[in-house]
């Protein structure tokens, strides 16, 4: 540390070259905080799943529904301590392109199965009281400057009405948001009575069952008897826990998301070498002036130590400050995208990699000009010069 | 003209030297390589899903479904609504029998080979006239499924993407055990990522009734989809979307290919950036390692001009280069590519290849291009501007 000041002046003997590697270093970062940031969306959620919630979907896939019927079968099994159900409603609000979810489920049982779904309880009891009510998640609310007391029109893109129109009116009765920072709200809910009267065809039907197991009870065992009871009906199941799902489901858009990150790594790995080159030529620029240090008493580990501090220092610089402007713009996107693409998100796992990242690369970049400077022998280096 | 012989000459010495900065002027061509590597790779994703779902589409055959459906999957129609579409004006017909296909679509379980994880499949019910209303679409391997039968064709890129539908196997989807007897080709596009089946066996399976989603016609001309559109929209026994093919494929690709583009674009740019301050660095580091050169030049009565031009096309030459690189490593390594990823419209799996097109590799080299110029200018200004003395005096 008390050698700070001398590092300092080191690091800005070269005005342009400092400044120009540390842009690169601080492109480098930026681009690490927004890649990680949409891969974390593209993982669905996988790290908020609760793991007492199981997921009940159709086997042959996701898209057909399950009988009504089912509930009380999956309610009784053992093991069970509570059960929700909703379904894919598909619709948009205004224009096609504002798509996001909709759910149509039963008020008290949703949001008891997410207890961290917040929201406050005269809106939820007014919910439950108005058959044609309906909550939206705040990222919902702001997105589209929706309020508690009104009425909007969501148009369905699959559910027809039975008396032929598209149009579906809800009473806007309150706004939920989440206590967990990951957890997405852009979705809406509405009351699964007012579907199933109002909605053309399969009626008797639910999309999927959630479902929260007791205390101590083995998540797996549950599932094999929810699966085995239905086992050969026309409806099989398929019951796998909250996060599983997330993950088969995430995994739908495959090789896409992997193929990215391998690109980004290389892209990374470039920037990386492209500053960590300039910082070794710059401490072979400055071979005399280390033997005079030496000269002046320094021991070789201080010169160790001031060379691999100053390279570590221009990597943290320009990391730190690229990790910070893409914190900034994450949080941007999340508010601008939510609905589009939720659970935009910068981890505090990435921001610890990218800070290891930083050291690892400055050290990697510094080590070998370092030892350089340690085993200088003055004679030669001054000689030289 | 004195001048321009002076820039050859310097530009000449310079090229010849580059061995001697080997250092940086590699990692100026790995940094510039790497941006345009990048930037064909993530937009041959767009080009190479364009392709694969325009190629499906064509103007001469129309997608009629249930009015507001965003997709296939969410529409439906009942069978009296199709028998209306068949015997609309418009619709080409082969002697008496309009040339249609009406169809089910619905998506069922498949492992994928590359994450051994259930992917959504397509899995589309037709009827016999699928192979007359779309253009290049045949049977490659085995033979056609046998109406009524639980005989499924799949598409070529569905075959190798996902497990289990080679010919002669046969695969469970819930209570119902399917033969895979043939492959079909069309083309590379999208229809490849599906399997098909007899539209009645769907039916039946997925005790879907009598209804249908979609149903194709063969257009007796690109223009007589005004008259088709006219006549349904008119007829109050149906509320439909008449869309070419081509209409249709389009508005289902978009929302993916927006979303490539909306992050390939920006990566780019911002890489770019990146590698422009990757080639200051290693042009203002070639100018100082030839300080006491172009001083020399100098005093030998070389002008400004010449050192200036020489250290902009040094740049220039060590950006195309790792343009040349980056393009040609993306074009091996990634052109022809076989991905499949979930397409939001359709909820449904679309297998691609990757397209690096030479429209890319164009635009990755002008990147490169502007790279080396922003990267030479600055050093080079300072190249010319070296006070000669003061320079010879560090000798």
């Amino acid at each position: 540390m008390k050698y700070f000041g001398l590092v300092w002046k080191n690091v800005w003997r070269k005005k342009i070259r400092t400044s120009l590697t540390l842009l690169s270093v601080f492109v480098a970062f930026l681009l690490f905080a927004l890649l990680s940031a949409i891969g974390y969306a593209f993982k669905g959620g996988e790290d908020v799943a609760d793991a007492e919630r199981l997921i009940v979907i159709d086997k042959v896939s996701l898209i057909n529904p399950l009988p009504q019927a089912y509930r009380n079968r999956i309610a009784s099994t053992p093991g069970v301590h509570s059960v929700a159900h909703a379904s894919w409603f598909g619709g948009f609000y205004q224009e096609p392109r504002n798509q996001f979810g909709q759910f149509p489920t039963n008020p008290y049982e949703y949001f008891s199965m997410y207890p961290e779904l917040k929201m406050p309880q005269e809106q939820l009891d007014a919910w439950a009281k108005n058959r044609q009510g309906a909550v939206v998640g705040r990222e919902i609310a702001d997105q589209f400057n929706i309020k508690v007391g009104d009425r909007i029109p969501i148009q369905a893109t699959i559910w027809t009405k039975s008396d032929g129109s598209r149009t579906w009116e809800f009473d806007i009765e309150g706004i939920f948001e989440t206590d967990d920072p990951r957890g997405s709200t852009a979705f809406m809910l509405f009351q699964h009575d007012y579907f199933e009267e109002a909605r053309a065809f399969a009626k008797g039907t639910v999309g999927w069952y959630v479902l929260r197991v007791e205390p101590g009870a083995d998540p797996v065992e549950v599932s094999n008897a929810i699966d085995l009871q239905f086992a050969n009906s026309p409806n099989e199941t398929e019951t796998s826990t909250e996060a599983a799902f997330a993950q088969s489901f995430a995994k739908q858009f495959g090789n896409i998301a992997l193929i990215v990150t391998l690109i980004l790594g290389a892209v990374f790995f470039t920037l990386l070498l492209v500053s960590g080159n300039t910082m070794s030529q710059s401490v072979r620029e400055r071979i005399s002036e280390l033997a005079v240090l030496k000269t002046l008493g320094f021991s070789d580990r201080s010169v160790l130590g001031v060379v691999l501090s100053e390279s570590i220092l221009i990597m943290l610089m320009g990391g730190l400050l690229g990790l910070g402007v893409g914190w900034v713009l994450v949080q941007g996107a999340a508010q601008a995208m939510g609905a589009f693409l939720p659970g935009i998100y910068l981890s505090p796992q990435s921001i610890l990699i990218a800070i290891a990242v930083m050291i690892g690369a400055g050290i990697v970049a510094g080590v070998f000009p370092a030892l350089k400077a340690m085993r200088l022998s003055i004679i030669d280096a001054l000689a030289r010069a | 003209m004195n001048t321009i012989k002076q820039i050859i000459a310097v530009t000449l010495l310079n090229l010849r030297n580059l061995p001697q900065r080997i250092g940086s002027s590699t990692v100026a061509v790995v940094g510039v390589g790497a941006v345009v590597l990048v930037f064909a790779a993530v937009l041959s994703m767009a080009t190479g899903l364009e392709r694969t779902m325009l190629s499906a589409g064509s103007d001469d055959t129309a997608v009629i479904m249930r009015s507001g459906s965003t997709s296939e999957l969410n529409s439906g129609l009942s069978n009296d609504q199709t028998l209306i579409i068949a015997n609309a004006p418009g619709v080409l017909r082969d002697g008496d029998n309009p040339i249609i296909s009406a169809e089910l679509y619905v998506v069922t379980d498949v492992k994928k080979r590359s994450s051994q994880t259930d992917a959504n499949v397509p899995f589309r019910g037709v009827q016999a006239g699928a192979f007359a209303v779309r253009k290049n679409v045949s049977i490659s391997d085995g033979r056609m499924f046998e109406p009524g039968k639980n005989e499924i064709v799949v598409g070529r890129a569905a075959q190798s993407e996902f497990v289990g539908l080679d010919v002669g196997e046969t695969i469970r989807f819930g209570q119902t055990e399917w033969t895979i007897v043939g492959t079909f080709d069309a083309g590379g596009s999208v229809s490849e990522s599906e399997l098909w089946t007899d539209v009645r066996v769907l039916q039946a399976a997925y005790r879907r009734g009598n209804s249908f989603q979609s149903v194709r016609v063969r257009l007796e001309s690109p223009e007589s989809i005004e008259v088709l559109r006219q006549t349904l929209e008119d007829d109050p026994r149906i509320d439909p979307d008449v869309l070419t093919e081509r209409e249709y494929y389009s508005t289902q690709s978009e929302g993916l290919v927006k979303f490539i583009k909306l992050i390939g674009y920006p990566l780019t740019i911002l890489m770019a950036i990146g590698a422009i301050f990757g080639a200051l660095n290693s042009m203002y580091s070639s100018v100082s390692v030839r300080g006491k050169e172009i001083a020399t030049l100098r005093a030998l009565g070389f002008g400004p001009t010449a050192i200036m031009v020489s250290t902009v096309v040094e740049s220039v030459f060590l950006a195309l280069a790792g343009g040349i690189l980056g393009g040609l490593l993306a074009f091996l390594v990634f052109n022809g590519f076989q991905v499949s990823t979930l397409n939001g419209p359709s909820f449904s799996q679309v297998v691609f290849d990757f397209a690096v097109t030479p429209e890319l590799l164009i635009q990755g080299m002008q990147a490169a291009l502007i790279i080396g110029v922003v990267g030479g200018f600055f050093p080079a200004i300072r190249a010319a501007r070296l006070p000669v003395a003061l320079a010879l005096r560090e000798l």
